[in-house]
């Protein structure tokens, strides 16, 4: 291991450790947990399953880290992953090509995504209303789609990105992984990272020093759009069909739940979207447990909220002061001059 | 005045991750005395303070207040004790109005709810006292870096029992402010205030206190009483060695007429700056004085398209030029380094290195990033050349002390190569070291060409450097003096002269 994978270890060592403790209970309750076997060439097991099932909230979290990075927040991904959804099967079930469908989505998702960033960047409107607006009209949108109905259709070449695989792994999970890997490799070896993070600092400072935080701003909820669209191609291709009423529903909130657990501030500034995807990981890999482990369907939000919090405390600066104070001062807590009045 | 100090601290030390910021250091407040606390940028000034007032935690050392030993938790509980803060960077809430923000944590109640009547009356009988009339049912935020210090300063007084501290109060007030607060000052002292007074400007230092207390490095240098130490002394104190005194040939009798490079017309913008007449020469420093309010940062809002101008023209070597936004501003060759560097200048939680690059980075635009090694050698040229004092360029700069955060924007545009530069109180928060320093740099590139417009209340400074000085009154450039009409007598007469008996620009 060199030195950077070290860094990158201790620096989400919180999500690692909550990550394995999470497959370790899941192990310990069901021995089968980690088996994974080949099947028709492809890959299964419970460990595929969450890499698999966790696709959408994973593809989410690219985004919405990019955007809470900007001190942003988009609450409307679930619904446009609907939209998406929807267009992409009213494409394939009016006879369009699976190509044309897909594209189709993924521009309706990007319009989305534009939509959304104008409000924000040009109108001044604060990103958590500005994106309830498309969360509650985009449900109204997909449902116009899809004509009141659960639109399903026949064609493989469209559920191939639900339940394909290429390589013996899911498509969902390429999918997913080929994403991160491409925004992080376009953020990160051009100059976009820093200046997203220097918006989210402090946008006025950013925007005098010659940032142009319009087009940044519009160019990261358009990304977030993507990000939706790939997600509600997933979750209709999956069930061969879209639901505009339950497709990604709440899954916005997974989504900011994966990219807080994974270490980015709410705050906006600094991000991490490996973090953000191990995030998403965890969500998935307590989900797959509780619904494994055959706990009654109203349990499961309860326990889900109980973990997530354990998880969220263990990693806040509160506590992390708490623990300074006893062990005595020896570390440096840098946010009391601003908390000051 | 009795000679057992009030407040004492003993061997206070206090260490930050990659610097020891305070290193057993020891100080006394007597009642009734003003005690200046000195020290070059990063020296600790602040963090004593801090560790003082509980908003730091100190990592040893004893704060003994009235005999008792105290160890305030926070701002709030220091206030119980007494102890009145105006920190460095003013921590008022911007969005709050000036009354709440004065009286806020003790509102005077009315059947239980807020007394906003009279809590607003007793905000402006508050600021009558500084000579200050403003709205005090406005957001903070509406008003100018200088009122806002006022305010800061005006609450601090009012709940400081036993002892107050000024951390560079003044920085950005001018004259008629200063001697505002210092009147005030001296009334504290009267009751038996023991008052810590924090500042980079030695006239102040030896026109109000009665002590000092120099720090370097984090180490106690010295305590003198006023009356025994020279200024010369003072400044050895501070940096470590002399100061190297240079006789600077007066910059208004420089050389002839330079070529004029920028040339506004009609320039201006309703309600924000009335249309002013404008040419910048090549490498030529011209001055902006006036009064808080006159209109000197309007002016330079205006020209670099934070407020876009709705009036007039601007044109560089004959070419027009669009300046409607800053980003237009910069690509045209402008820069502006801003007076508030909390809130338009630094973005706290990024490196220093990023902060110096980030200008340019962004006239490049995102595709075009500089390269790890190209950032790491620009950021190490300006902190040597400007003298940036922090552990590393990695460090977030809102961790660097006021002085280091500023020259870390100064560089900001330097690096920019500007063909013009616009500073609005450039030296705010400097010490006497790196202002040399920075005057020395900022000459060298005028030498080469960069044109350069100066915003300062300190009319020294612009004597000094500039070659033309533009007097501004009630947000209307009124007057240019230039050449041997340039000393400090005639721009105040110039900034206090009555609309009638004006020169004409
Ligand atoms: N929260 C912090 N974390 C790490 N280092 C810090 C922190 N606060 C201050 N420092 C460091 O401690 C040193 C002293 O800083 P301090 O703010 O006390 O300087 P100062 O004397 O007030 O300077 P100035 O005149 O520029 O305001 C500096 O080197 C600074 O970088
Ligand atoms: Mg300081």
């Amino acid at each position: 291991m060199n030195a950077e994978t070290l860094g990158a270890v201790r620096r989400f060592l919180p999500q690692i450790v909550a990550l394995f403790a999470i497959l370790a209970i899941n192990t310990a309750v069901f021995p089968g947990f980690l088996d994974i076997t080949v099947q028709n060439d492809r890959f299964y097991g419970s460990l595929i399953d969450i890499l698999n099932r966790g696709a959408p909230v994973a593809l989410l979290a690219i985004g919405m880290t990019l955007v809470i990075a900007t001190k942003g927040i988009d609450l409307s991904v679930g619904a446009v992953m609907a939209i998406c959804g929807a267009v992409a099967a009213s494409g394939v079930a009016g006879g369009g090509s699976v190509a044309m469908a897909v594209t189709t989505a993924l521009v309706v998702g990007v319009a989305c995504g534009a939509w959304n960033g104008m409000l924000v960047a040009m109108l001044g409107i604060q990103p958590i209303v500005a994106t309830l607006i498309l969360m509650v009209a985009g449900r109204g949108i997909a449902q116009l789609i899809t004509e009141g109905v659960i639109l399903t259709f026949n064609n493989e070449g469209l559920a191939f990105f639900g339940s394909g695989s290429i390589f013996a792994l899911p498509v969902p999970v390429l999918l997913w992984i080929g994403m991160g890997v491409l925004v992080a490799f376009v953020v990160r070896r051009t100059a976009l990272g820093l200046l997203i993070e220097a918006i989210g600092v402090n946008r006025r400072a950013a925007t005098l020093s010659g940032v142009n935080s319009h087009v940044l701003l519009i160019t990261v909820y358009m990304i977030s759009g993507l990000c939706a669209a790939i997600a509600g191609v997933i979750a209709a291709a999956d069930i061969r069909g879209a639901d505009a009423n339950n497709a990604g529903l709440w899954l916005e909130l997974d989504a900011i739940l994966a990219v807080v657990i994974g270490g980015t501030s709410l705050l906006g500034g600094r991000f991490t979207l490996l973090g953000s995807l191990i995030g998403a990981m965890i969500i998935q890999s307590i989900n797959t447990g509780i619904l494994s482990s055959g706990f009654p369907p109203e349990f499961n939000l309860i326990i889900k909220a109980v973990i997530i919090l354990l998880i969220l405390v263990i990693q806040s600066p509160a506590l992390r002061t708490f623990v300074v104070f006893w062990r005595g001062p020896k570390e440096e807590v840098f946010d009391k001059e601003q908390s000051a009045p | 005045m009795s000679s057992e100090p009030m407040l004492r601290v003993e061997n206070l030390t206090k260490r930050f991750p990659g610097a020891l910021a305070l290193d057993a250091v020891d100080f006394s407040l007597k009642a009734g005395e003003v005690h200046a606390l000195l020290g070059e940028n990063g020296a600790g000034k602040s963090t004593l303070i801090k560790c003082l007032t509980g908003a730091y935690r100190r990592d040893s050392g004893e704060i003994v207040l009235d005999g008792q030993p105290v160890d305030p938790r926070d701002t709030f509980d220091a206030q119980k004790l007494g102890i009145g803060t105006v920190y460095q960077e003013v921590n008022l809430l911007p969005n709050l109005t000036v009354a709440e923000n004065l009286f806020m944590g003790r509102q005077p109640l009315r059947f239980g709810m807020v007394d906003t009547r009279s809590m607003n009356r007793d905000a402006r009988q508050m600021l009558a006292q500084y000579g200050l009339e403003i709205d005090v049912a406005r957001e903070l935020s509406a008003y100018s870096v200088a009122v806002q210090q006022i305010v800061a300063i005006a609450r601090a007084v009012d709940l400081s029992g036993k002892v107050l501290i000024l951390d560079e109060p003044t920085a950005s007030l001018d004259a008629h402010e200063v001697r505002m607060v210092f009147d005030i000052v001296r009334s504290l002292r009267e009751k038996g205030l023991g008052i810590i007074f924090i500042t980079h400007f030695l006239d102040q230092v030896f026109e109000i206190s009665d002590r000092l207390t120099v720090l370097r490095n984090g180490r106690l240098v010295g305590t003198r009483a006023i009356a025994e130490t020279e200024r010369l002394d003072l400044v050895t104190m501070m940096l470590g060695h002399e100061l190297s005194q240079e006789t600077r040939e007066h910059a208004a009798e420089r050389g002839g007429k330079p070529e004029t490079r920028f040339r506004f017309r009609g320039f201006g913008r309703a309600r924000s700056i009335a249309p002013f007449d404008l040419d910048i020469g090549r490498g030529e420093v011209v001055g902006m004085a006036g009064l808080l309010g006159s209109g000197r940062t309007e002016t330079a809002e205006v020209i670099f398209g934070i407020r876009p101008h709705d009036s007039g023209s601007a044109e560089m070597d004959g070419a027009p030029l669009a300046l409607t936004s800053p980003r237009k501003a910069i690509a045209a060759g402008i820069g502006f380094c801003p007076e508030d560097r909390k809130t338009d200048g630094i973005v706290g939680d990024l490196s220093v290195r990023e902060n110096i690059i980030l200008a340019l980075q962004a006239r490049r635009g995102w595709a075009r990033p500089l390269s790890a090694r190209e950032q790491n050698t620009l950021a190490d040229r300006f902190i040597k050349a400007l003298d940036i004092r922090t552990s590393d360029r990695e460090k977030p700069i809102k961790l660097l002390s006021g002085g280091n955060q500023q020259k870390a924007i100064l560089a900001r545009w330097l690096a920019t190569e500007p063909q013009l530069l616009i500073l609005d109180e450039p030296t705010r928060g400097i010490d006497v070291g790196a202002h040399a320093e920075i005057i020395r740099l900022i000459e060298d590139l005028c030498a080469e060409g960069m044109s350069l417009l100066v915003i300062s209340s300190e009319l020294e400074e612009l004597v000094a450097y500039a070659r033309r000085i533009v007097v501004l009154r009630d947000r209307a450039h009124v007057t240019e003096l230039g050449g041997a009409e340039i000393d400090t007598d005639s721009i105040v007469r110039a900034i206090a002269a009555d609309a009638g008996t004006e020169i004409g620009t």
